[in-house]
């Protein structure tokens, strides 16, 4: 009993952890792309991995201060919307989604080569850029503190904390904007792109614009994974995650301003549990050595989070906030 | 526009990192050797195929505080050892001065971190002009045949991909793990079982049909009827793709392993260029797949149905063509072609459980490339693509081939998107 409470209280923790953090703001990123423009991004890690690098690079590397190291990582996630979108955004919806996969794929292969080590660190990755980070708090981070049933470092606290701060400001910017006329044009893009054009409305650089914030906000995720992990490593960049946002995004609602958050939280809630209580069951020897070992825990998540977005686009594609009629189904 | 690709500004990056750093074939490695129980030790080998071991290179030891902890030379069998005062971080150094004519070092410096009672071994990356980097023309014949071969393999695994989108209009994102799904069955056939490889490929392109025919019977067959929308099964072919690869890690574990026939094949020399045998048979087995699919699609009444579906499904079905029937067999065919393909590439690079992921990008750039939906412009592309890849090594380094794959699908995109074979009206 009292290893279930452990697990609960872990995976109660997991529902605003870093990770809930981070996959949030890709949500919400992805939301405004996905949700309401209707562009099909798979590539969201990408942004996330320059935002992270961006800080990570700037200030261990080239010892920039923190806030500049910020400024990097906005201006690469921005810069990377407009390579993506010029050549993309005038064709098909699955040429963006093939290209950006193969741009996020690209550039966790250039930043985990060896010749790249002497900028990214290659495989070992940068580490020690997050101390301007952790001098802002105004609480002892050095400690540990007892929170919800759990222990946390005043560090995890801090990221949390900004990380949630970030989160509630690009909520409030998107719902702002989606109630603006810019965001009837997104929606209005969504449903059908062509009326949009015949009243004369620009829809590539509305377009373009709605890919680069959305982007920039995926940057701003990185920027929190890697202060918060303290270390920066091409693999946490891995293609999967991108799609485990868009579970994220899909499971808590598409064109939901909450949608991402709450998808997010409860995404993390199940990952968490179902690791942690797999790993339980291993070692009671409930779940026999040959079927599932420890090691291959950490690939059940990917299992369910695959089998989960199946089950949810065919049978609930709005998810748990969604409203059916808003979401994108179909290329246009 | 067109000069400003994502691709350009990774490139950019890439130029960044590789100066001071070159691509290098002859790796020094150090020779396997138990590890010592006791005291921690440095052990450097030098020695590339032409000049076999290097004699009289001088090695300096220096510890993290820039001290000198061991100074020496390597002996007739190129080897150097140095015993170690504790773990900690060390350089070690060669002088390039030392080495042989015409060898060269990428690097003359290595940063380790040594373990408690570990042996480390540092690799020096050495060239001995034999593989003529850089700019050298002597390479180009032998890349352009282990080009031609990566081609047909990804044109043996993508023409499924292509004609599943060209019948149904769905990008299966799920199609690499049909490959992986065949190379590993065949895996586990030929090192668990005993069973020939070739009998195992056999029963893999069975097993790959299957799976084929499995995914549109359960699940893109029944989407289909429903009318489910583009961009829901495409989403829906990431899930499974999710779900499947990592389902394949589980079972078949995070290493990749090579099959049991066939191994240390050595290379034979055909003029310019070598081979062993098994790329050979790669490249025959290949071609001749592939001039059997032609056929299909150019002689029998099925394949000339699949092109029609292709081509126009709505006039296909009212010419009385049973369109369902004919995308089934699309599957079938798709699965088995992509087990083939699985087994074949793991006869050159080894199976592992994410290669599917690895060759689906490369298979998108192909038949892109090609045009989208096209069978002839899947093949065309993926072998163009295939050259492309390999003969990228000659600018770049080896880990870093299929970033060229990709770059080049992201650099037909904006120059013709509607491939070398596909028509403008698909684009839209």
């Amino acid at each position: 009993m009292s290893e279930f409470l452990d697990i609960l209280a872990l995976s109660v923790k997991s529902l605003v952890s870093q990770s809930a953090v981070f996959f949030a703001l890709m949500g919400v990123g992805l939301n405004l792309h996905f949700g309401y423009t209707g562009l099909l991004n798979f590539g969201q890690i990408a942004f996330a991995l320059l935002g992270g690098y961006g800080v990570a690079i700037s200030v261990s590397m080239w010892g920039l201060p923190l806030m500049v190291g910020v400024l990097v990582g906005v201006i690469a996630s921005l810069v990377l919307a407009l390579l993506l979108g010029l050549p993309t955004l005038r064709l098909r919806a699955d040429y963006l989604a093939i290209v950006t996969i193969a741009a996020a794929e690209i550039l966790r292969l250039v930043f985990r080569s060896t010749p790249a080590t002497p900028v990214t660190g290659a495989t070992r990755g940068l580490s020690g850029f997050g101390d301007g980070f952790y001098a802002l708090a105004p609480f002892e981070t050095q400690r540990t503190y007892d929170f919800l049933g759990s222990t946390w470092t005043g560090r995890e606290i801090w990221a949390c904390l900004v990380g949630w701060a970030l989160v509630t400001l690009f909520s409030l910017l998107i719902w702002q904007l989606m109630r603006s006329p810019w965001g009837r044009v997104l929606k209005a893009i969504r449903e059908d792109e062509d009326a949009v054009r015949s009243l004369g409305k620009n829809v590539y650089s509305y377009k373009m614009q709605s890919l680069i914030l959305g982007g920039v906000i995926a940057g701003f995720g990185g920027m929190i994974l890697v202060l918060a992990t303290g270390s920066a490593n091409p693999d946490q960049f891995q293609n999967a995650n991108t799609f485990l946002a868009y579970a994220a995004l899909i499971l808590g609602g598409t064109a939901r301003v909450l949608g991402p958050v709450v998808g997010s939280m409860i995404l993390w809630f199940i990952i968490a549990f179902s690791d942690a209580g797999l790993a339980a069951l291993i070692r009671n020897g409930l779940i026999p050595d040959e079927i599932l070992s420890a090691p291959d825990v950490a690939n059940i998540r990917f299992i369910l989070v695959g089998s989960g977005l199946m089950i949810l686009l065919v049978f609930r594609p709005q998810g748990i906030l969604g409203d059916r009629r808003e979401i994108v189904l179909d290329a246009h | 526009m067109r000069a400003r690709t994502p691709g350009l500004w990774a490139a950019r990056i890439l130029v960044v990192a590789l100066s001071g750093f070159a691509v290098s074939l002859g790796l020094a490695m150090a020779t396997q050797a138990p590890a010592s129980a006791e005291g921690e030790i440095i052990r450097v080998t030098l020695a590339t195929s032409l000049s076999g071991p290097i004699e009289g290179v001088e090695i300096t030891v220096t510890d993290d505080s820039g001290d000198e902890v061991a100074q020496g030379e390597t002996d007739d069998t190129g080897r150097f050892e140095a015993d170690l005062p504790g773990p900690g971080q060390y350089t070690v150094e060669i002088n390039a001065d030392d080495l042989p004519e015409g060898v060269t070092a990428a690097a003359t410096e290595r940063v380790v971190t040594v373990a408690e009672g570990a042996v480390q071994r540092p690799a020096f990356a050495l060239s001995d002009g034999s593989t003529g980097q850089g700019g050298g023309a002597g390479r180009i014949p032998q890349l352009l045949v282990e080009g031609l071969r990566f081609g047909l393999l990804i044109a043996i695994c993508a023409v499924g991909l292509s004609l599943i989108f060209g019948t149904t209009g769905l990008t299966n994102f799920a199609h690499g793990e049909l490959v992986a799904i065949g190379a590993i069955v065949a895996w586990f056939l030929n090192v668990s079982a005993g069973v020939p490889l070739i009998a195992a490929t056999a029963i893999a392109m069975v097993v790959g049909g299957f799976v084929g025919w499995l995914n549109d019977v359960a699940l893109w067959g029944p989407l289909r009827r429903r009318g489910s929308g583009l961009v829901a099964m495409l989403v829906i072919s990431i899930g499974l793709s999710l779900a499947l690869r990592y389902l394949l890690n589980i079972i078949f574990g995070g290493r990749s392993q090579p099959f049991a026939d066939y191994r240390g094949q050595r290379a034979n020399d055909y003029g310019p260029i070598s081979l062993t045998d098994k790329d050979l048979f790669s490249i025959a087995i290949s071609l001749v797949v592939l001039v059997l699919v032609a056929l299909m699609l150019q002689r029998t009444k099925i394949g000339k149905a699949m092109r029609a579906v292709a081509d126009n499904r709505d006039l296909s079905a009212a010419s009385g063509i049973n369109v369902d029937r004919v995308i089934r067999f699309v599957w079938i065919v798709g699965g088995a072609l992509a087990a083939l393909g699985g087994v074949l590439f793991g006869l050159s690079d080894e199976v592992s459980w994410d290669m599917g992921f690895k060759l689906l990008l490369l298979m998108f750039a192909g038949i892109t490339l090609g045009g989208l939906g096209t069978a002839y412009g899947a093949l065309l592309g993926s072998i163009i693509v295939g050259v492309f890849v390999q003969l990228s090594t000659l600018v770049i380094a080896d880990e870093l081939k299929y970033v060229g794959g990709l770059l080049l699908l992201i650099v037909i995109l904006v120059v013709r998107p509607q491939g070398l074979l596909g028509s403008r009206a698909r684009v839209g």
